[in-house]
């Protein structure tokens, strides 16, 4: 089984590790924007269930990363999808949540506007039929953001708002769930509720998730894999792997010198 | 239009009265066809940030009109919404493209386009004076068949926005997440800027570039003032249009004053009012 190959794709990676699990393969990633290669020979491979960490200093190429899996920009390699069921590769489906985008705080836009904008084909100004809005509440119960439906977007907290985004995120349910530096601009508090939400949702629906962060603390406690990335992939493994690698001290303790 | 001029009869004013004032009647009908028009739209360019872009389609509509009028094609009207079709596809790609502000880029555009429309009116000597009808506007002047014309823009605007809306809304909230839905953000941009462009030019000669942009852009700001989701926000930017739209016709009649620029003193007086009821929150 694990030998199967076809056309679509490469063969599934792993051995007895996975095999009756999903995961993604990110293989020979490169993306060349004009003259400069920002990415090159990327290679990640993300299991379901587990939350893998991307960190990395500034222009790593962390935020192209981002915008090649979700299709806004070129690259060359292939990203591909294995079910559990052994059932044909395909690319997969992202859900995402972006940095803490800014809100016009006077906009008159409620979360339920929002998710039937986003998740619906139905006219968000016209009158909104009664199973739409419930469907909406059943995905923000989710994150246990229910109580929000009818709030505005712009009088959210910054919790409040990243939860609903995620909400919108898992609508429909995603092979990645992609957490681009999600929790900037949130309190202590509201990022260790975050964070555990996404731990809750990850085993419940046996996600993938791929996190974007430069929050070394947090990456540490809550991140499965850890994946240390400045154009390639320089070192990949559990947290504490990485954190006592040379590489990893060189690039966030300035040459390895520091503990 | 007889049904119209029945129905109106039963008003107590004098120009309400069988066979009197036709232009005032039909010019009330307009104004009830267009006002909900400009409200609607006004919603999406309001929450999108495209005031000062609006503005600039509607100078561009004014060349176009200029060069409509001058070229003396088969009919100015269609040569001066062609000319504003190209001028907003093109504002909008260099928007997208330079990596300028918008407001320069628009503001570049603006400057272009008004030089322009008045280079080109004051050819050989010929008097600007002709063309001071565009600037005010005049809705007494609107013929039958230019409102039939503007219901059916209502009626194409109205079909358009059940499939625009949603797709312009997510782009207002956020680009990115517009795209991770699947969102042509510039194919979106692109449609509503022509259809912002085909509205303002049709209704210039009624309405005058110099409170064009108001129409569009005050009952959708008021509206933001009180209301918390984007259907009230809808309902309450059309009703006030629709009212200012009304009221300020009325009055002008009796103050023997410019229409468009009496509705939008009544617009302007319902943003401050609302902006004074404002209480946030929710």
């Amino acid at each position: 089984m694990s030998q199967r190959s076809d056309s679509f794709g490469p063969e599934k990676p792993c051995g007895e590790s996975c095999r009756n699990k999903c995961c993604t393969l990110i293989k020979d990633m490169n993306v060349r924007i004009g003259e400069t290669q920002i990415l090159e020979h990327v290679n990640i491979h993300l299991h379901c269930g587990e939350l893998t960490a991307v960190i990395g200093p500034n222009g790593a190429g962390k935020s192209t990363l981002v915008k090649a899996l979700l299709g806004q920009t070129d690259y060359t390699g292939k990203v591909t999808f294995f079910k559990s069921d052994g059932s044909p590769a395909r690319t997969p489906s992202i859900g995402y949540v972006a940095q803490n985008p800014q809100f016009d705080v006077g906009t008159p836009v409620s979360v339920l506007d929002l998710f039937i904008a986003a998740t619906t084909g139905w006219p968000a100004w016209l009158h909104i039929p009664h199973r739409l809005r419930e469907t909406a509440e059943t995905q923000l119960k989710k994150v246990n953001a229910e109580h929000l439906i009818d709030r505005r977007l712009g009088a959210l907290s910054g919790g409040e708002r990243q939860r609903v985004l995620f909400a919108l995120a898992l609508c429909p349910m995603p092979d990645i769930l992609l957490l681009d530096e999600p929790v900037s601009g949130m309190d202590k508090n509201g990022i260790e509720l975050f964070y555990e939400l996404v731990t809750t949702i990850k085993k419940e629906f046996d996600l993938s998730v791929l996190l974007i962060s430069h929050d070394l603390p947090y990456v540490e406690k809550y991140a499965d894999t850890v994946i240390l990335l400045n154009r390639t992939v320089l070192k990949s493994g559990t947290p504490s792997e990485v954190y006592a690698d040379e590489g990893f001290r060189g690039t966030f303790y300035g040459g390895g010198a520091a503990q | 239009m007889n049904l119209w001029y029945q129905m109106l009869s039963v008003l107590p004013f004098d120009w309400a009265q069988p066979g009197h004032m036709i232009f005032m009647k039909n010019a009330l009908l307009a104004v009830i066809i267009i006002t909900p028009l400009f409200g609607l739209i006004g919603t999406m360019i309001v929450q999108n940030r495209m005031a000062f872009f609006s503005d600039a389609l509607g100078h561009g509509a004014f060349t176009g009109i200029v060069i409509g009028v001058m070229s003396g094609f088969f009919s100015p009207l269609w040569a001066a919404i062609a000319f504003s079709l190209a001028f907003s596809f093109a504002v909008t790609l260099v928007k997208h493209r330079a990596h300028m502000n918008s407001d320069t880029v628009i503001g570049v555009f603006t400057s272009m386009s008004i030089a322009a429309g008045i280079f080109l009116s004051t050819l050989n000597g010929n008097s600007f004076n002709k063309m001071n009808a565009y600037l005010i506007g005049d809705i007494l002047s609107i013929t039958t068949g230019q409102i039939a014309a503007a219901a059916i823009v209502l009626a194409v605007t109205v079909v358009l926005w059940v499939f625009l809306l949603n797709p312009l809304f997510l782009s207002s909230i956020s680009t990115s997440l517009a795209q991770s839905r699947g969102v042509n953000v510039l194919l979106i941009e692109c449609v509503f800027s022509a259809l912002v462009a085909v509205i303002v030019t049709i209704s210039m000669s009624w309405v005058g570039l110099l409170v064009i942009n108001s129409f569009l852009v005050l009952p959708a700001a008021s509206a933001r003032n009180i209301t918390r989701n984007i259907r009230s926000y809808h309902l309450t930017a059309v009703l006030f249009s629709l009212f200012a739209g009304i009221a300020g016709l009325l009055t002008s009649y009796y103050t023997g004053t410019a229409s468009g620029a009496t509705i939008i003193l009544f617009s302007s007086a319902i943003f401050m009012v609302t902006f004074l009821m404002r209480k946030r929150a929710a």
